[in-house]
């Protein structure tokens, strides 16, 4: 007990290094992050002529009510139907995938695996020609539908990573008596391995949501129309309208953030302790 | 039941894969008919100046991202995996950056290095109110640091978690023996991370083949062409020049590097203990 304690202190004394990095680290995170508030509630004027990490004497929604007008909502809905519309498909197939692989004992499984694994050292973003002439051929071209189909598949290899991962924490008891009670895999995965994953199950979908909510190079090549433009996408043309009014640029930097804001404000807990425990077994 | 994520990970990852093989031998302008061209493009890839100076640039942001970022991040994960209650609330503050999208990143850092409008102009401090994007080298710097702004939160996560999982007694048996903290860090923590760097360097590595989003809003490869990395040069040469065929030579580049890299570190790892590992990534 004396040696923990003892070590605790030595710890806490001697880590001065990692405490210095840990604070200035918080700094240079912050301050970008605080000048994108208090600059998108500043009106255009006032931002040429302040100190730019000044808070705002006359806060003002002008720059938001700007951005809204310019057809925000609309590219909200995009975001929200592809975000939505991928990463459900995504980790049902991932989380039954990574099932199978940990239950399965056949070679054709292990293939599967290791063809997932290694979608994981390959930069995925590098057969974007190949994806563009699939959907041009499957006449999906300038459709969310496009967004949708490639996203899923790019989030498979680092979904089933991590759920397998967490499906083999699953005690082989109680597969064993699940079997015994004359239950089919199916009422396996979804009665017994589904509750036991739930928090990787939670990790996976924010995971995803983050990418593809952000994604941005899928929009660039896939769409073309206004109508279908997602954030990330509207983002960049709204700044290359926009550029030298500053407080509309940043207002449309936090709206497009605000919705993950929330997301990750949720889910944060099981976020966080779910990519440590993931990424680092 | 791995059916599914199999075929939509065939469908969209596998075949394009094989098809950027495949298009690398032909002649397509991203519209017309697309033709068999033999060498041509591999011709055309391999006698353009600009490729040298891409796979150099691609070389350095990867190298020099990796740099920044790996021993910083090992600092900050040791000192976040520390008992005291508000190390946990900064790993909440950190991971902020990565709920932003790169395009939001890249538009805010713009704006905020912006030499007549930006935080130099503001703070009427020359130093900061220099061209940082409009100098190859300061262009090539800003490239690296927004990368580690935004990316050193999530590695540094991934050491937490890997730190915790180190057991006590080593450093209690380490204390016994009168080692140092600093020789406690080298002679302990590190080698227990070893799985870890090579886990999270793998990531950081393939990930930076891919800052296309990042570096094509920020600089767009410029200036000049002192931040055009291969993904930014795949896409110009496709999307923009309708050359198609070395487009995909680029892009069997990007992907032969990356999976170069990642059995790299595999074999710096440790051969095949390190395959059970990168599965446990």
């Amino acid at each position: 007990m004396t040696t923990v304690t003892a070590l605790r202190r030595r710890a806490g004394k001697l880590n001065w290094l990692g405490g210095l990095a840990g604070w200035f680290w918080l700094a240079i995170v912050i301050i970008p992050i605080y000048w994108i508030v208090i600059t998108s509630l500043k009106s255009q004027s006032v931002y040429f002529v302040t100190n730019p990490f000044a808070p705002p004497t006359n806060p003002t929604l002008d720059a938001y009510r700007l951005v809204i007008e310019s057809n925000f909502i609309r590219y909200f809905v995009n975001s929200v139907i592809v975000t939505i519309g991928a990463v459900v498909p995504a980790v049902a197939v991932s989380f039954m995938a990574a099932f199978a692989i940990v239950r399965g004992r056949g070679r054709f499984l292990k293939s599967v695996n290791s063809l997932f694994l290694m979608g994981l050292a390959i930069p995925l973003q590098a057969t974007i020609i190949p994806v563009y002439l699939i959907i041009i051929r499957l006449h999906l071209y300038d459709t969310l539908l496009a967004l949708i189909l490639p996203s899923i598949a790019f989030a498979i290899p680092l979904s089933v990573l991590v759920l397998s991962n967490f499906v083999r924490d699953v005690p082989n008891e109680l597969f064993e008596s699940m079997r015994l009670d004359g239950c089919s895999e199916w009422q396996t995965l979804w009665r017994l391995a589904l509750p036991l994953t739930r928090p990787a199950l939670v990790t996976v979908t924010i995971y995803n949501a983050l990418g593809i909510w952000n994604g941005f190079l899928l929009p660039l090549i896939l769409t073309q129309s206004p109508d279908l433009r997602v954030l990330p996408l509207a983002l960049w043309t709204f700044q290359g309208q926009y550029s030298i009014n500053a407080p509309a640029v940043l207002a449309s930097v936090v709206l497009t953030t605000l919705p993950i804001l929330a997301l990750y404000v949720v889910g944060r807990r099981q976020l966080l302790s779910g990519l440590t425990a993931g990424f680092s077994k | 039941m791995a059916a599914p994520a199999l075929l939509f990970f065939t469908a969209f990852g596998v075949i394009p894969l094989l098809g950027v093989l495949v298009l690398s031998f032909t002649a397509w302008d991203g519209i017309g008919a697309i033709r068999p061209a033999g060498f041509d493009s591999w011709r055309a890839v391999f006698t353009d100046p600009g490729l040298p100076h891409s796979l150099w640039v691609t070389f350095l942001v990867m190298s020099l991202s990796w740099l920044v970022q790996t021993p910083l991040s090992i600092l900050l994960g040791v000192f976040l995996a520390g008992a005291e209650r508000y190390r946990a609330l900064l790993s909440v503050l950190y991971f902020l950056p990565l709920l932003l999208s790169s395009a939001a990143i890249a538009i805010t850092y713009k704006a905020l290095l912006d030499p007549n409008f930006g935080l130099g102009a503001g703070l009427g401090l020359p130093f900061l109110s220099q061209d940082w994007l409009g100098r190859p080298n300061l262009a090539l710097g800003v490239v690296i640091f927004v990368v580690s702004w935004q990316f050193i939160p999530f590695h540094s996560l991934i050491y937490q978690g890997a730190v915790r999982q180190i057991p006590t007694s080593m450093y209690e048996a380490a204390q016994i023996d009168g080692a140092g903290r600093i020789r406690q860090f080298f002679s302990i923590t590190l080698p227990q991370l070893k799985n870890t760097i090579v886990t999270s360097s793998t990531l950081m590595v393939v990930g930076s083949l891919t800052f296309f989003d990042l570096i094509y809003i920020l600089t767009a490869g410029g200036p000049g062409d002192a931040t055009n990395v291969l993904a930014l040069d795949m896409y110009k040469k496709g999307f923009q020049a309708g050359l198609m065929g070395p487009a995909s030579g680029i892009a069997v580049i990007l992907v032969l590097v990356g999976l170069a890299i990642a059995l790299l570190l595999r074999r710096i790892g440790g051969g095949d203990d390190t395959a059970s590992q990168l599965e446990g990534a």
